[in-house]
């Protein structure tokens, strides 16, 4: 008996061990972390073309992965000092909290008690996005009021999860819901006919159809029944961190309103009257010191990386599988609601 | 106890200094042991909950009553909806894991059994079939066969619409198995109360028959006469209340079936890999549990006269009893933590709803893993009490 106590006793105390683990030993810690280590650790999707999607080498690419892609080249000057991990709905939020990875960039959901209770900042948003759903053509369905008494097949673990139980719930029908961990099992499931409907972020309907035996049998219903903003997320306690990546995005956006580009940036540096340009470029101001990083941070983002319309045209745009408009996420300038804060 | 059992008449032992007494020793050094794991375990919740809180990470149980506003897709013991909380849904997710832990358990030991014995048969066909089956299923990933049963039996099965229809009563399609579910009427209290009497009359009668047995050697039919008890009273009962029982049917309407008893496709497949892996392990358990016996035990039976069927049943199964029932436990107690693969293939368990969709939206992993891990501990407590109750009971008493 004694000795299964001690036994008892010690394993408890290795089971704590590892959950004291989970949460890093200082405060503020994710820049200097990511400094000393010289690399950003990337939590992404497991492979939403388009968004976060790893080739057949393992390089990664996609709206979500070029995030990343601009801090590091904000922070070391060089967009490929980015580390990837995949994570599936569920494991997401665990990793950024126990310091696994330092920023998720994965189509996540801006919500309150993410921003909140689970000890995580949203640092913009990289894609405004809402909730559709996807039916069999052969259905004969065409609104989602005639779901009721359906199959429903999505991710566990997301928003998609809670707005499905709101919608049918506030329009009185019924649902089955079929709740997987990982993206791949929801489309095999839905493709072999286990639901009805297959239902997520509209962007993510129409990457991962392309994932389907068959595209063209599948349609996506009108209805959008929900406001996905989905951006980058760092942990709480490092503002520093929080601020750097919020403006890595920020500074692909105002690019594009200065009509500056990966091709013109060069060019526009050696000639641009400008001011705001100029700041842009990192000939005048001091924007990279209020950062704390090179005064050529936001030069490198665009030279590297791109502005935001020549990233979502090269993974999202009409020319890619995925062929989404830009719609939301045009600039405010251009009759969509993609704005950012002024970068001076 | 030894140092008890000194006869007092025994001049007293020298007196040692406390440092050299090994019993004095051996408690401080346990004390010690006991003392630092409190400690460093004190120091680790202290700085959980230090981290916790500087990171703005919420803590406290109090999440258990929030209303969970998100559906599960199947909780055939409770009435489960959004509106209720996050307690409640735990409950719904763990009764899930005891069902498929419960229905595994029981076919994995029919499985089990039937391939041990076959394992043994002189027929090399059977033999040779066991053996393939025992080791197919033991070589490869259950995780792998959980995939390869759930997407086989989702497409091997047709849409709701061309349901298989057998008899019009049960219907299959990828959408899960509809059978009948009974209704009970008023009146029915008293079929359950013959079935209640039956049961304790079968125990009663076992327990005379065996006395009798060991007093006279006369042999008593036991299992026939409780097989017609256990069908003859609940019968006679429903008779006389004029049969108070209906059955409500499962029927196609809009999407799919409504009414009636549903069992997901996710239940099956999942409890058809975990009880086709776990009865491999089982089956080989079988196998080495009456082979050691020795033949000697079988041939001395027959050499006093036994038949066959009662040597295997008296002679050669008590004494293999003894053999398989440790190991036995361990395959019970890994079928059920196993079962936690679950959330794979979307069976709403307690990994799946509370392990995966509660901590999602509170985030609170250190509580929600520590009652997740609370829960396995307490079952396979209770099952390895269960079967080291069993145990003892089947141990060889000496006389
Ligand atoms: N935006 C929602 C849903 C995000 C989500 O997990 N979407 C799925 C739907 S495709 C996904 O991206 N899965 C990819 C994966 O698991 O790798 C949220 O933040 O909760």
């Amino acid at each position: 008996m004694k000795k299964t106590i001690t036994a008892f006793a010690a394993a408890t105390a290795a089971a704590l061990v590892t959950t004291a683990i989970v949460a890093p030993a200082s405060a503020g810690p994710v820049l200097d972390r990511v400094k000393a280590k010289g690399f950003i650790q990337c939590g992404v999707s497991q492979g939403v073309p388009g968004f976060s999607n790893p080739d057949e080498k393992g390089a990664w690419s996609g709206l979500d992965v070029d995030v990343c892609r601009a801090t590091a080249a904000a922070l070391f000057g060089d967009a490929s000092k980015v580390k990837y991990t995949p994570l599936s709905s569920k494991e997401r939020f665990t990793a950024l909290q126990s310091g696994e990875i330092d920023m998720l960039s994965r189509n996540t959901t801006w919500t309150l008690v993410r921003d909140t209770a689970l000890g995580m900042n949203f640092a913009g948003v990289a894609y405004y996005d809402g909730q559709g759903f996807m039916v069999r053509k052969s259905l004969g369905v065409k609104t989602a009021l005639e779901l009721d008494g359906a199959s429903v097949c999505t991710n566990l673990g997301t928003t998609t999860e809670l707005n499905l139980s709101d919608y049918f719930r506030a329009n009185g029908m019924k649902f089955k819901g079929v709740f997987f961990e990982k993206a791949d099992e929801v489309v095999a499931a839905y493709d072999a006919g286990r639901c009805d409907v297959y239902t997520t972020d509209q962007s993510a309907l129409a990457a991962q159809r392309t994932k389907m035996k068959n595209p063209a049998e599948h349609q996506v219903l009108p209805e959008i029944i929900s406001k996905e903003p989905l951006g980058p997320v760092v942990p709480h306690a490092d503002d520093q961190w929080f601020d750097l990546v919020k403006w890595s995005l920020n500074v692909m956006i105002e690019a594009e309103e200065l009509g500056l580009s990966s091709a013109n940036i060069d060019q526009m540096k050696a000639e641009s009257k400008n001011p705001g340009i100029r700041r842009m470029v990192g000939v005048e101001g001091d924007t990279g010191k209020n950062l704390g990083v090179d005064n050529n941070w936001s030069y490198n983002i665009i030279k590297q990386v791109g502005n935001y319309g020549e990233v979502f045209e090269r993974h999202l745009g009409e020319n890619t599988p995925v062929g989404l408009p830009r719609g939301l996420n045009k600039l405010w300038s251009k009759g969509g609601i993609l704005y950012a804060p002024p970068v001076r | 106890m030894a140092v008890d059992s000194i006869p007092q008449d025994q001049p007293a032992p020298p007196k040692v200094a406390l440092i050299n007494d090994p019993r004095a020793r051996a408690l401080f050094f346990q004390v010690l042991v006991l003392g630092s794991i409190l400690i460093f375990g004190g120091i680790i919740i202290n700085n959980t909950m230090d981290n916790l809180a500087s990171q703005g990470i919420a803590s406290g149980f109090g999440f258990l009553n929030t209303t969970a506003g998100f559906a599960i897709g199947y909780s055939p013991f409770l009435e489960y909806s959004e509106e209720n909380t996050y307690g409640y849904a735990l409950l719904v997710g763990l009764l899930n894991t005891l069902l498929v832990a419960f229905i595994g358990v029981v076919f994995a030991t029919v499985i089990g059994f039937i391939m041990g014995v076959a394992r043994l048969s002189k027929n090399w066909l059977i033999s040779t079939l066991a053996l393939i089956y025992i080791e197919m299923m033991r070589n490869v990933p259950l995780l792998l066969q959980i995939f390869v049963w759930y997407f086989g039996v989702l497409r091997a099965l047709p849409g709701p619409r061309q349901s298989v229809d057998l008899a019009g009563t049960i219907f299959v399609n990828n959408r899960g198995m509809f059978v009948p579910a009974p209704v009970f009427e008023a009146g029915f209290g008293l079929v359950t109360a013959a079935f209640i009497i039956a049961i304790v009359g079968i125990v009663v009668l076992a327990k005379w028959a065996k006395q009798r047995m060991e007093l006279t050697g006369q042999p008593f039919p036991v299992f026939w006469t409780s097989l017609g008890l256990i069908i003859v009273l609940p019968l006679l009962a429903a008779a006389i209340m004029g049969f108070p029982m209906g059955w409500d049917y499962a029927e196609l309407q809009g999407f799919n079936f409504q009414g009636g008893a549903e069992l997901p496709p996710e239940l099956v497949s999942l409890a058809l890999a975990l009880s086709t892996y776990t009865g491999a392990f089982i089956a080989e358990i079988v196998r080495a549990g009456i082979q050691s016996v020795s033949h000697g035990q079988t041939e001395a039976a027959y050499a006093l006269g036994v038949k066959p069927g009662v040597t295997l049943r008296l002679v050669v199964i008590p004494q293999a009893l003894r053999v398989i029932i440790p190991p036995l436990t361990s395959q019970y107690l890994n079928l059920t933590k196993n079962s936690s693969l679950a959330a794979a293939i979307a069976y709403p368990d307690i990994i799946l709803v509370f392990a995966g969709t509660v901590l999602m939206q509170t985030g609170q992993a250190v509580e929600i893993i520590a009652i997740a891990m609370g829960f396995y501990l307490l079952v396979s407590l209770i099952i390895s009490m269960f079967m080291n109750w069993y145990n003892k009971k089947m141990a060889l008493v000496e006389r």
